[in-house]
């Protein structure tokens, strides 16, 4: 299908892009990799007035170290993501999920923040940036804010960007070492996740380091607290992933129903535990 | 109308477009390049499947606008002095096409799997493959194609220096 | 004009060298050729209808209804009309006086009932996505534009969407109609004088024997061909003319003519490269007429090409049954009757053979065996959901299913292992010809052949001595084996049994060759191709016919004006039954060349013989070119008297049976208990299609039927939400598999050839589809059968397959009572400790 019209700019730097939202507001949306959103469009599920086209904005691209954290430039693709050296040293698990995401053209276009801030919880890159501790670079007309990754996600298709801001960067504090797991669950392989789990261990093994997120198994991508607490504990890998779900409330639909996917998260859990601690 | 300027299968283009073009209807009806073909609107067929300034990409969901400045490489642009391409050689010699839909975004995609992964194994090359969407063959012909074009593009760049 | 006789001598001289160098003997027919249709498809130069541009072209849009059923109150157009670039908005009352009503073609019984099908609804709608209005604009972007401005007021009804709901007949799908039902359709043996009577032998069975009921789900699956449909109507001519991706052009122009009460001379119909089919484009479509009527109405070209989810949504679906099976058979597990009673899903309309579907698989659900008794009872109803036609295998995939699933149940209930009880019911190949208990003669085949070649391809017993050890040692990955013997009827068919059934239309196939003057050979084939490569199998078997180079014949098809008869393409008829037409056409050719041969050899007729392109005078050297017959005929100089001056050459072949294509599947799956995913682990088919024309097309067959048969037992479902709403309404949701999801397959042939075609072959194209779902369920039911569960819903979703485990679990008491009567006395129940007695038969 083709998208209803719409207006369109394509901005040079983030002031520029600012103003274009600013003069916009909840009538423009803002274009990314795409890869999202263009799908919306085509289906006409949504008709913004003005699309606000970051391709050109290079400093949002990029992969950079910043003292103890890796910043990721929210026009950073997924590929790119994926295959960088820096990412899969300090950050292995979100490389790994990057290299999840829908299929090879997807990732050639799709970017991080874009992915973020489209906010679908099936999506595979809140979950790691949850497990990391991400804080989320945003700026918009009062300046730059860092929005911590557990505050970021509001609810479905819902972050705490506003209408007038723009994820810049991902800011990633550095788990040099630390083993990481993604571990995907889907009945054919270019789907949604129907659950997925993050887990990420420090360069030890100790379990009790680990922190667990969770994709698709609510609104938004979460944290499995109940589990890092037992293991924090001293639970055994089993016992603490087998609380995996615990206050999560997954949805139903064609590929599970929630108890299904309750049940997934625990086995999954267990699973990235295991291959984040090295087994 | 925004003006683009876009450079397809080597040659030069300078087009008004509406903004809500998709860069696949902007190949096929305005410059007539109807190798590369839709086959879904969710993305997830990879029919349309195109390289933009060298990487594989659905041109289904990507506006003409994006392509602005930045060059594109269909089907129709793969044969050289009408010699084809390994892999499209290897598609037809390993009878990896039956109605031949979705044969043009398999071929873009093989191409840009061997090119990053030119000893790709069985499960990489159907890992690789699987944003294109197959009907006919079950894709056993494809993966075998993918790696019989993977050795012969090999074998091409060694024989003639070149870099692939 | 002036032909130079040395030019054409010498590119006929230039082409009469064929190869020998191979055990073919420069033989074309059984040589792996790579297609010649591949050419234009690797390189992008393909003729999809949707990239017909035409001058003055108008772009379609369609407004659907999004309820499943309601009657339509008003429908408002004034802004669509004066949207920019629109040139037409039409309704159904706009057109109610010219669309006629859609056609069917098979009335299974002379009072089936159906609703009348208008191409566009004028006050009522039965399915969600159901046309009630069509703009034409000048861009395809206007067009959309415009129609999302039609407003349409709808008074919503209850709908009916599932099958037994529906034959309770209390919430209707078409009040009007008074009933659901559309016809009851019955085989009984007795009755037919085939077999004997299926209730006594269930009764006797109940005594002394074995009974197994059971009751199977065929989901509604959407056959999901890559191109999107599009229609290019073109009134500006004589003729008009319509390219469509369709599987039938030539049903299509004459559906058209019946339909809309055009003059059939009036209609070309042209299906240029058409992308996939698999029965989804056995069909005259509204999208179509509609195209058409607008075409007429305004004067102009006009397009209409579908995005994905509308074909999802409204091209038609397929299978969607529910199967109640009585199975009786004796202690030692010989089959003494089968009972079917199947509730079949129409839809909301009949489409071009959709009260056929069904009744196709009413022959096949005794299958291989050696049935004494069999009843079939089939229910056709109407929902409020996307009608239902032909879908790759139509009607046996569904019955294969049953049977192969039942022989499992048999096996387990013996006490034997499934290919064990198979051997004990199957023809054996002495036996053929063999009259079924259906009253069909399956003319050849061998069954022991085809599974012992199977079983060794596939390691057999090391498979089930490591599915053993994986229960014994408490894996949570278990081993299942699946199995599937099927056979199936191919070669749409011989007209007078078309006729006995009820069908519209014959099953004959024509052919036409011509002769060009240097020596070049056109094809002329009734069948219409999207993808099955009768390009170059036809070119094949022409070239060994008539001896000419493969490279000099052209296979022209598809265009009825090139074409001008055919019946098309779907049913696995077009080798068996558009191939021999093509063989008989060519076979004329010769007969006509023969006598001109003579006479330029100066022979008499009797002493000339043909072989390898040319006639020769018997015990000489002296001899002369079918390309050099060719060019004396066009000249036309030295022609005996009375000759006809041509070689040119038709044929149309009715067949006199249909082919029985057998062969035996097996499959191995891993099954991850913890979360219910079913990989497929390794698969083998060796399959008994007779002999083999291109075996590098015939293993893309098999490859290809055998991932869309996975793909119903796993992956596959249309899902209707309670509102009528198809919830699998995009790729997103309705989850075709890629390459990793699937395997690379070993797959093999054996060969009884058939009897009833010269080339003694017998269709390729469904039997994958056919035999691959049953094999799959198969495995994945016996992976999990030692804890206690004997079926799983298609498809077998991880969800199911683990709440099935977990289900069996919290019934262990149960489960293990159950599972401890489907193996051998004395061997102890499993519960991962033990494999049961089946799975040593080394």
């Amino acid at each position: 299908m083709i998208p209803a019209a719409f207006d369109y700019v394509a901005p040079n730097t983030v002031d520029e892009a600012l103003a274009a939202l600013a003069q916009s507001g909840d009538d423009a949306k803002v274009l990314g990799g795409g890869q999202s959103l263009l799908p919306v469009l085509r289906m006409r599920l949504n008709a913004p007035e003005k699309v606000v086209d970051l391709s050109r904005i290079e400093s949002l691209r990029g992969i950079s170290e910043d003292a103890d954290a890796l910043v990721i430039g929210a026009m950073t693709t997924h590929h790119e993501v994926a295959n960088s050296e820096l990412v899969r040293t300090h950050a292995a698990v979100l490389a790994e999920a990057a290299s999840t995401v829908a299929d090879p053209q997807i990732r050639h276009r799709g970017t991080l923040g874009g992915a973020l801030v489209h906010a679908d919880p099936a999506g595979d890159l809140g979950a790691p940036i949850l497990a990391l501790d991400a804080e989320l670079v945003v700026v918009g007309p009062g300046g730059e804010r860092r929005i911590p990754a557990g505050e970021f996600f509001v609810d479905l298709f819902q972050t705490a960007v506003g209408d007038d801001e723009l994820l810049t960067a991902i800011r990633i504090p550095k788990h040099t070492g630390w083993g990481g797991a993604y571990e995907k669950f889907v009945r054919v392989s270019h789907q949604w996740s129907i659950v997925a789990v993050a887990a990420v261990v420090d360069s030890s093994g100790d379990r009790r380091s680990a922190k667990v997120g969770l994709t698709n198994m609510g609104s938004t991508p979460l944290r499995a607290p109940a589990t890092e607490a037992a293991l924090a504990e001293g639970a055994s890998v089993a016992e603490a992933a087998a609380r995996a779900a615990e206050g999560t409330n997954p949805p139903s639909d064609l590929n599970g129903d929630s108890e299904y996917r309750a049940h997934l998260a625990t086995v999954l859990t267990r699973r990235a535990l295991e291959r984040a601690m090295g087994g | 109308m925004t003006k683009i300027s876009v450079k397809v299968d080597g040659a030069l283009y300078s087009d008004d477009v509406e903004p809500r073009t998709l860069l696949v209807h902007y190949l096929r009806e305005r410059l007539g390049k109807v190798g590369t073909v839709v086959g879904c609107d969710t993305s997830n067929c990879g029919a349309c499947t195109v390289h933009v300034d060298g990487r594989s990409v659905k041109s289904c969901n990507m506006l003409a606008v994006q392509a602005d400045g930045h060059e594109v490489t269909t089907i129709e642009g793969l044969a050289t002095n009408g010699e084809l391409h390994p892999m499209q050689k290897a598609f037809s010699e390993c009878h990896a096409l039956q109605c031949g839909y979705c044969t043009p975004g398999m071929i873009m995609q093989a191409i840009d799997l061997v090119s990053e992964n030119p000893n790709a194994s069985e499960a990489e090359i159907r890992e690789g493959m699987e944003g294109n969407l197959c009907r006919c063959t079950g894709y056993h012909n494809i993966v075998k194609a993918v790696q019989q074009g993977a050795a012969a593009t090999a074998q091409a760049a060694s024989t003639t220096g070149g870099q692939s | 004009m002036t032909v130079n006789p040395e030019v054409v001598e010498h590119l006929i001289e230039d082409s009469v060298d064929v190869d020998t160098s191979d055990d073919l003997g420069g033989r074309e027919v059984g040589r792996a050729r790579v297609r010649k249709e591949d050419y234009r498809l690797i390189t992008g130069r393909t003729k999809w209808t949707d990239n017909i541009q035409l001058p003055g072209m108008l772009h379609l849009a369609m407004v659907r209804s999004p309820y499943a059923h309601a009657r339509i109150t008003s429908i408002d157009v004034s802004a669509a009309k004066t949207s920019s670039g629109v040139v037409a908005v039409l309704t159904g009352a706009d057109v109610a006086d010219e669309q006629g009503s859609l056609p069917t073609a098979w009335p299974i019984v002379p009072d089936q009932k159906a609703p009348p099908h208008p191409a566009i609804a004028v006050d009522h709608v039965a399915f969600a996505g159901e046309i009630v209005a069509v703009v034409a604009a000048r861009s395809a972007a206007e067009a959309r534009d415009a129609a999302e401005l039609v407003d349409v007021d709808y008074e919503e009804l209850p709908p009916v969407l599932d099958l037994k709901e529906a034959e309770k007949d209390t919430v209707l799908a078409h009040p009007d109609l008074g009933t659901n039902k559309s016809a009851f359709w019955q085989f009984d043996s007795a009755a037919a004088g085939t077999g004997g009577s299926v209730d006594e032998a269930i009764e006797a069975a109940r005594r002394d024997g074995i009974v197994i009921e059971r009751e199977y789900r065929q989901q509604r699956l959407i056959p999901a061909f890559m191109e999107p449909r599009s229609t290019v109507v073109d009134p500006t001519g004589e003729q008009f003319v319509m390219w469509s991706a369709t599987q039938v052009p030539h049903i299509l122009r004459l559906m058209l003519a019946l339909t809309l009460g055009v003059p059939e001379s009036k209609v070309r119909v042209i299906a240029p490269d058409v992308g996939g089919g698999f029965g989804g484009k056995l069909q005259v479509t509204p999208e179509e007429v509609i195209t058409f009527l607008v075409a007429r109405r305004v004067g102009k070209p006009c397009k209409w090409t579908e995005t994905r989810s509308e074909s999802l949504l409204s091209a038609h679906h397929g299978r969607d049954q529910w199967q109640r099976l009585t199975l009786a058979a004796t202690k030692e597990g010989r089959v003494t009757a089968l009972k079917v009673d199947l509730l079949a899903d129409m839809g909301a309309y009949l489409g071009l053979v959709t009260p056929g579907v069904p009744i196709l698989g009413a022959f096949m659900f005794n299958a291989i065996y050696k049935f004494p008794a069999y009843q079939f009872n089939c229910t056709n109803l109407f929902t409020n959901k996307t009608w239902t036609d032909a879908y790759r295998g139509a009607g046996r995939p569904e019955a294969t299913y049953a049977i192969e699933r039942l022989m499992d149940e048999l096996a387990v209930e013996v006490g034997v292992d499934p290919l064990e009880i198979r051997e004990m019911n199957w023809i054996k190949h002495e036996e053929f010809p063999f009259t079924s208990v259906c009253g069909l003669e399956y003319d050849s085949g061998n069954y022991e052949a085809a599974t012992a070649r199977a079983k060794e391809l596939f390691g057999y017993d090391a498979l089930r001595a490591e599915q053993k050890q994986r229960r014994e040692a408490g894996d949570s990955v278990l081993l299942g084996i699946g199995v599937s013997t099927f056979t199936e009827m191919c070669g749409l068919a011989p007209s007078r049994v078309l006729g006995s059934l009820s069908y519209g239309a014959g099953g004959w196939e024509t052919a036409s060759i011509r002769m060009l003057p240097t020596g070049k050979v056109e094809v002329v084939t009734g069948t219409s191709p999207h993808g099955q490569g009768h390009e170059t199998a036809w070119s094949q078997i022409v070239a060994d016919r008539l001896g000419v180079p493969f490279e000099d014949v052209e296979v022209l098809h598809g265009d009825t004006q090139v074409s001008a008869r055919g019946l098309d393409t779907y049913g696995s008829r077009s080798l068996v039954v558009g191939g021999e037409a093509v063989l008989l056409a060519a076979d004329k050719v010769v007969e006509k060349a023969k006598p001109i041969a003579a006479h330029l050899l100066e022979a008499n007729v009797d002493d000339v013989h043909f072989e390898k392109g040319h006639f020769r005078v018997k015990g000489t050297d002296h001899g002369i070119s079918i390309g050099e017959v060719s060019l004396a005929v066009f000249s036309s100089h030295n022609l005996p008297d009375g000759v006809e001056p041509s070689l040119d050459a038709d044929a149309t072949f009715d067949p006199i049976n249909f082919s029985f294509p057998h062969g035996t599947h097996l499959c191995a799956v891993e099954v991850d208990t913890e979360t219910g995913k079913t990989s497929i682990r390794s698969y083998v088919s060796v399959d008994d299609i007779g002999n083999i024309v291109n075996p590098l097309i015939v293993e893309g067959q098999m490859h290809g039927g055998i991932v869309q048969g996975v793909a119903q037992a796993l992956w596959e479902e249309a899902v209707y939400d309670d509102q009528g709403t198809l919830v699998s309404g995009s790729f997103v949701d309705y989850t075709l598999p890629t390459a990793a999801d699937t395997i690379s397959f070993v797959t093999d042939n054996t060969v009884s050839p058939s009897t009833t075609n010269t080339l003694g072959t017998k269709g390729v194209g469904e039997a994958g589809c056919i035999a691959s779902t049953p094999a799959v369920v198969n495995a994945v039911v016996d992976a999990v059968r030692h804890l206690g569960i004997d079926d799983i819903r298609m498809p077998c979703t991880p969800e199911r397959v683990w709440k099935a485990i977990q289900s069996a679990g919290a019934h262990a008491g149960e489960a293990t009572e159950q599972a401890q009567e489907h193996f051998a006395p004395g061997e102890p129940n499993q519960d991962t400790t033990t494999a049961p007695a089946t799975g040593d038969q080394s």
